[in-house]
């Protein structure tokens, strides 16, 4: 078992999350930055998609109660029985994985150990007490290393539409050429983005419609939502742009007071 | 039928009646297409996404030339919900319709609701049908907590709260039937294209 002496900020469990019920308003949820929870997967030897804990800003302090082995930070290692775990700061960006080799065995909810922070499915986030069983999720051996690529900078790159002509020209123009701040009421559900509102092509209201991770949603005060994992299923607002799904990791690991700007993909 | 693309992997398809939108989310759902993930309709769009962006260029034409089942083809079913009608709002709806607490129920229960798709919140049915007379705002102050099995009235929806949340709806009663059920299967009780009957609980 695994006991949480420390729950962190916001630490979940979190896996490839719920796809396919969207039609009946489940949100996917799953980790933000999928491509850093598949490589902490990867480096323990972990079937992709066994569950791992997600954590922000601040990680858990967790006594193993047997031996583990442990990817964090980006680095493998072996924690013997009775260890102390203090996972401490993230790191660079703001949402980090911690995975334990055989998986996190929690009681799977509609196929997902996913914890969906908007309609609360799943398991609830780590609280203080909390014990946590070790799964046997294993695909192969653990990896001695593994090149970690270096991240792409610069903007984010956007596909137009659905509905980009909800957006005068000088709207679309503004979205591409500001420098926007992620503002504080941001989570895994989606980036609050704020600068100076974009000029929206009449006042229509949009019936309701899905919506894809990594849609840009312009509501009536014209300050864009860029949506994350775990994403409402329906939207009453235009989505005039969606990010390509390579540049969603990097959009996951936004912190408030950060700034980004966004291109269309050519 | 037309077609706007929604990122690598996903197309909004615009259709012109929420009967349409029944037929071709039916239709793709029957034909089981490779690498579809989701089919979300909504008032008057299917979204359909796919795991792959390879999977989404046969989809176009695909789409475009799926033949649809006829209306009465469309699965459907009508599901009661039995309802307590009295809600802490009920007094404030009928003055604000300037009706009584019998018409306010008569009236609620007399029409047969289409559930136009579900969203919001797991197993939450967006309900096409309500009576314009009990069209009533949104209250001003929303409640931080309204129970699950909360049946409520705002603007021209009405609706079941599935789970506990903060809201603003008028409400004007309350059932236990089970909206969202995890371990059920399947674990909505409504769908898209489902209709829906209040009916006054003794």
């Amino acid at each position: 078992m695994i006991v949480v002496q420390r729950p962190g900020l916001l630490t979940t469990v979190q896996d490839s999350g719920r796809p396919g019920l969207a039609h009946l308003g489940v949100p996917h949820a799953g980790a933000a930055d999928a491509a850093a929870y598949a490589r902490a997967n990867r480096q323990v030897g972990n079937r992709p998609g066994a569950a791992a804990l997600e954590l922000t800003a601040v990680g858990p302090q967790l006594r193993f109660e047997v031996d583990a082995t442990v990817a964090v930070h980006d680095r493998v290692r072996f924690v013997p029985a009775g260890t102390v775990l203090d996972v401490g700061p993230v790191g660079s960006g703001v949402r980090g994985y911690l995975a334990v080799r055989g998986g996190l065995d929690v009681a799977p909810v509609l196929g997902s150990r996913s914890t969906c922070t908007l309609s609360r499915l799943g398991p609830p986030p780590l609280r203080e007490g909390d014990r946590i069983a070790i799964g046997r999720d294993v695909a192969r051996e653990p990896l001695a290393a593994e090149l970690v690529r270096t991240e792409r900078t610069g903007p984010l790159r956007l596909l137009l539409g659905p509905r980009d002509d909800a957006l005068t020209d000088a709207g679309l123009h503004a979205l591409l050429t500001q420098a926007w701040t992620v503002a504080p009421a941001s989570d895994r559900t989606g980036l609050r983005l704020d600068g100076l509102p974009l000029e929206r092509a009449g006042t229509a209201e949009l019936p309701s419609e899905g919506l894809v991770v990594g849609s840009v949603q312009v509501p009536p005060d014209g300050c864009p939502v860029l949506f994350l994992a775990n994403h409402p299923t329906t939207g009453g607002y235009p989505v005039v742009a969606v990010v390509v799904r390579a540049d969603l990791p990097r959009a996951a690991q936004t912190a408030p007071g950060d700034v980004l700007r966004f291109a269309v993909q050519p | 039928m037309r077609l706007r693309t929604a990122g690598e992997c996903g197309l909004l398809v615009e259709l012109a009646d929420l009967q349409e939108v029944h037929r071709l989310a039916a239709a793709v759902r029957a034909a089981d297409l490779p690498g579809v993930v989701d089919v979300v309709p909504g008032y008057r769009t299917v979204l359909v996404t796919t795991d792959e962006p390879a999977a989404l260029t046969g989809l176009r034409d695909t789409l475009s030339s799926l033949p649809l089942p006829d209306p009465e083809q469309v699965s459907s079913r009508v599901v009661e919900v039995p309802v307590v009608y009295d809600g802490a709002d009920l007094a404030e709806v009928c003055r604000l319709t300037d009706l009584a607490r019998s018409e306010v129920v008569a009236r609620h229960t007399a029409i047969e609701y289409v559930v136009a798709f579900l969203g919001f919140t797991p197993g939450f049915p967006y309900l096409i049908g309500l009576d314009p007379g009990l069209h009533v705002p949104r209250r001003a102050t929303p409640r931080t907590a309204v129970p699950a099995g909360a049946v409520g009235l705002a603007g021209a929806q009405t609706g079941v709260y599935p789970a506990a949340s903060p809201g603003g709806w008028q409400l004007i009663g309350r059932t236990d039937v089970v909206l969202f059920d995890a371990r059920r299967d399947p674990p909505a009780l409504l769908a898209p294209g489902y209709r829906l009957r209040f009916v006054e609980a003794t």
